[in-house]
């Protein structure tokens, strides 16, 4: 996708305005200043475009950042090699450096991953300790500064700096947008979620990581550079790896101006403050600028950005009271009550091949003690709708993470088209057609519904354009694309369902596992849901939907499976399950069956 | 052959004794991470809040004066305990709890950021202000005891020396360790702690105050912290900046006892101390704390529940 102007102007402008303040100042300490400013935003990008985009904090950044940072000293000093050549190898080191670390700590998660993250730059700063690089000064080469970036005038670092900044700017804009971004950012959501989407979550948290890496190291030799001096400390130090969460959590999580403010204002806070009061009161410059993190957090905990720009939105929302008119295709959803008419089924399935969509054998799995799901078979016709009831704890939710690969089953097999997926990761199976919902919703609040949908596109799209179409398709077929533009922060529970129903939908599955999607809907509500899912039935779509209710399955599913103790109890059509006593014990225990049979 | 036994009981005896302070240290952070789940940054600074805190209790106070220089520095230590957990309440009633407990379901990633940087902020503000009020100069509460040593043995040829201080310190340290598991485990305060922190959500339906257990939580963690800090002072000079040498310590510790587990938290803690102590017969040492670090990912990797945790962290 080409980046479009209105995101491409702020970048310029940006620039432009960066430009012309550096180079009017002649002062060699205050040019130094401009410098690390954009030195510790591309850091900050750097640390965002892992962290913030996927949520996985990683305290440890100072890794990339030292070796990238003794990668030009050592280079330089033992090779003798220009830092025009030493940037892209060390951007190349600390992308495999990113690489080597990323793969075993992402099995990691929350914050166990945050604090291994933390020892790996200490880890190493103890060993080039231990090696004698207490402190490497970078050879002065007075013969060739421009081959070997020594610069008299401080604003040609500036220069370059700026092109950085931009050049990762530019870069993140398109991660952000691609379907990288959308993949990052479902990660962050729900990684469960994203995987059973068809996002293979281990590749894509890799290649975040590797390319954060490879910017963390660059910008770390370039700083080398800046100072000609590298300790340790002050490379693989825990400060650098807090000053890149602090610009970037400053200023905002999860978007390109988040550090690029923080920087912006943290930096020349912090160096000037130890410039004017620095030798009266050692640790002036820390105390105000742990002052002003702390102030900022506590009047916007999720970053300035994200705050100013929740301001600016209310009040255009505000000022412009009916932005819907605005959409010409008045699509509403299909009118519940003309939809569900009960009974008139039964004569088509008949009719009806009996083909099988998908078949459960045997299926099996312990957790310790407890045989959550045992000996669980069922076949799931074609283009019918599969109701899986059961009290709480009956082992539903189970039965589906081993239908999708979540879980592997002690023994089973689950059979598509008659192959056995049994072992296969979630992602895979969603290519091969499977969907599914979830129990927990946990939507992006500030991204629309068509930007929430278009993840689960990505695994048929092989284009991102294709994608945005699959999206809108799916959010036509069910309903919203009234209010596609709607972010989703502002929907009520139907019509998050109705979103999450879309983005399962979005990515063509052709069996749709769904879990409890009526719950916390009322009436009327559930009426429209149940009256979509009817809809999709009939445009070729097999359907297993989990509830611990009957209420309003009896009205949309074909047949009922009903679970108790993570067994099968029995399995029947909507009329002979409601007046089964087995499944009125399971529920309201002895003494009602024997009340319900008068 | 002889002289490796020697070198190795020594290392082993050092490593129990700094392991029993540092296990200390752990269980101060490990009693705020399991109950609040909040990342504290700024623990070690609070630690060394406590070092000073001792510091002017022993030599400002008056202690030095009236206890003397065996028993005064050990009754400073002791003092300092609750002036931190003061400290800590203040702390999180004003700041912590403003991006944590039931508020942090409204913020991005459940707080975790906001939380992060809120401490960063508080660690920053501590060491950079330590450094204006304490000065850079180091300091160190010492006492006669700090430079002798009991001797046990000869056995077989063999002695070892146990520093007096330090042999203090463990014992003082392992006394603290045990009134807070009776407190935690036998006490009303406790239950209602470890309600909290089993399920906040439930506990609240209770009738616990999870908000008023947090904050009880980080008081009891920054204090026994304190206590901590100050016995390693007996030993160790510091300066405002000695916070950052031992937070990573103390989150190895509690991660490779388990979070949320206060038992093994300072089994974490010595664990830490024995790698520290016996990898020094092996490794040049500067590398003594690489070597922490190692141990801590191989174990992170290979039983990221720790020693006595479980895993709690799902789908």
């Amino acid at each position: 996708m080409m980046p479009s102007f209105k995101s491409l102007a702020p970048v310029l402008a940006f620039a432009v305005v960066y430009a012309a303040v550096s180079l009017s100042i002649t002062n060699s300490y205050y040019q130094l200043v401009m410098t690390l400013v954009l030195v510790w935003a591309v850091f900050g990008l750097s640390w965002n475009l892992l962290s913030g985009y996927t949520g996985l904090i990683s305290f440890g950044h100072a890794a990339f950042f030292g070796i990238g940072a003794y990668t030009t000293a050592l280079g330089q000093i033992y090779f003798d090699l220009s830092p025009w050549l030493l940037i892209p190898i060390a951007a190349m080191l600390g992308g495999l450096a990113g690489l080597l670390v990323g793969f075993p700590t992402f099995r990691l998660q929350g914050h166990y991953f945050a604090l291994a993250m933390l020892a790996y730059p200490l880890a190493i700063l103890y060993v080039f300790e231990w090696l004698g690089f207490q402190e490497v000064t970078l050879p002065i080469k007075r013969e060739n500064p421009i081959a070997y970036m020594q610069f008299s005038d401080g604003r040609a670092y500036t220069m370059l700096a700026l092109a950085m900044l931009i050049g990762t700017i530019l870069l993140s804009q398109w991660i952000e947008r691609s379907r990288f971004g959308m993949a990052l950012l479902a990660i962050k959501q729900n990684e469960a979620a994203a995987e059973a989407a068809g996002i293979n979550t281990l590749v894509w948290k890799l290649r975040a990581i590797t390319l954060s890496g490879a910017i963390a190291g660059a910008i770390g030799a370039f700083y080398a550079i800046v100072l000609l001096v590298v300790t340790p400390q002050s490379v693989f130090g825990m400060l650098v790896s807090a000053q890149a969460l602090t610009v970037g959590m400053f200023g905002g999580v999860g978007t390109v101006w988040g550090p690029v403010i923080g920087s912006v204002i943290l930096i020349p806070l912090a160096e000037t403050l130890n410039a004017e009061a620095g030798t009266r009161f050692p640790g002036i410059q820390g105390v105000i600028f742990g002052l002003a993190i702390v102030c900022v957090i506590l009047v916007a905990p999720e970053g300035l950005f994200w705050k100013v720009r929740d301001l600016l939105r209310k009040r255009h929302v505000i000022a412009v009271p009916k932005p819907a008119s605005a959409y010409p295709i008045p699509d509403r959803p299909l009118e519940p009550a003309t939809v569900i008419s009960p009974a008139p089924k039964a004569a088509a399935k008949v009719v009806a091949p009996a083909e099988i969509a998908l078949e459960v054998r045997g299926l099996s799995r312990s957790f310790g003690g407890l045989k959550a799901v045992q000996d669980v078979s069922f076949r799931l016709r074609r283009n019918s709708i599969l109701g899986i009831i059961g009290p709480n704890g009956a082992g539903k939710t189970t039965l589906f993470n081993l239908m999708n690969g979540f879980l592997r089953p002690d023994a089973g097999e689950v059979l598509i088209d008659g192959h056995n997926t049994v072992g296969r990761k979630p992602h895979e199976l969603c290519e091969a057609g499977i969907g599914r919902t979830f129990q927990i919703m946990r939507p992006f609040q500030r991204m629309s519904i068509s930007d929430n949908v278009v993840v689960g596109a990505y695994v048929r799209a092989k284009t991102d354009d294709e994608a945005s179409k699959l999206a809108a398709e799916a959010i036509a077929r069910v309903g919203l694309s009234a209010i596609a533009h709607r972010m989703a922060g502002e929907l009520t529970t139907k019509e998050l369902r109705l979103m999450e129903l879309a983005r399962a939908l979005a990515g063509q599955p052709r069996i749709l596992l769904l879990d409890e999607t009526l719950a916390g809907l009322g009436h009327g509500e559930a009426d429209e849901v149940v009256a979509v899912i009817q809809q999709l039935a009939k445009q070729d779509v097999t359907i297993a939907i989990i509830e611990h209710t009957m209420q309003a399955m009896v009205r949309l599913v074909d047949s009922f499976l009903v679970l108790d103790h993570g067994a099968v109890l029995v399995e029947g059509e909507p009329e002979t399950i409601t007046r089964d006593t087995r499944v009125i014990e399971a529920y309201l225990g002895k003494k009602w069956a024997a009340h319900a049979q008068h | 052959m002889t002289q490796f036994l020697e070198g190795f009981l020594q290392a082993l005896f050092a490593g129990l004794l700094i392991g029993a302070i540092y296990g200390l240290m752990c269980v101060g952070l490990g009693l705020i991470f399991g109950v609040m789940r909040v990342i504290n940054f700024a623990h070690g600074d609070f630690m060394m809040l406590g070092m000073y805190a001792a510091f002017y209790c022993f030599t400002a106070l008056g202690v030095q004066s009236v206890f003397g220089n065996t028993a005064g520095p050990f009754v400073a230590i002791l003092m300092a305990g609750p002036i931190l957990a003061l400290f800590g309440y203040i702390v999180h009633r004003a700041l912590i709890s403003r991006v944590s407990g039931t508020r942090t379901s409204l913020l991005e990633g459940d707080g975790h950021y906001a939380q992060l940087i809120l401490t960063l902020g508080i660690a920053l503000i501590l060491q950079n202000g330590g450094l204006i009020v304490f000065g850079s100069v180091l300091a160190s509460i010492r006492t006669p005891l700090s430079s002798s040593a009991w001797e046990l043995g000869p056995f077989f040829d063999i002695s070892i020396f146990v520093n007096k201080a330090r042999g203090i310190d463990a014992v003082v340290s392992l006394l603290t360790m045990t009134l807070l598991t009776l407190l935690i485990t036998r006490s009303r305060l406790g239950k209602s702690l470890r309600a909290a922190a089993d399920n906040p959500v439930a506990a609240t339906y209770m009738g616990i105050d999870v908000d008023r257990a947090h904050r009880i939580a980080f008081a009891l963690g920054t204090g026994v912290t304190a206590i901590a800090g100050g016995l390693l002072a007996t030993n160790y000079p510091f300066q405002p900046f000695v916070g950052l040498e031992y937070v990573i310590v103390m989150y190895a510790g509690v991660v490779l006892g388990g979070m949320g587990s206060i038992t093994g938290a300072f089994w974490g803690g010595m664990t830490i101390g024995l790698v520290q102590q016996m990898s020094t017969i092996v490794l040049p040492t500067q590398l003594q704390n690489a070597a922490i670090f190692v141990v801590f990912l191989l174990i992170i990797f290979f039983r990221p529940q720790g020693f006595f945790g479980r895993m709690v962290e799902r789908t």
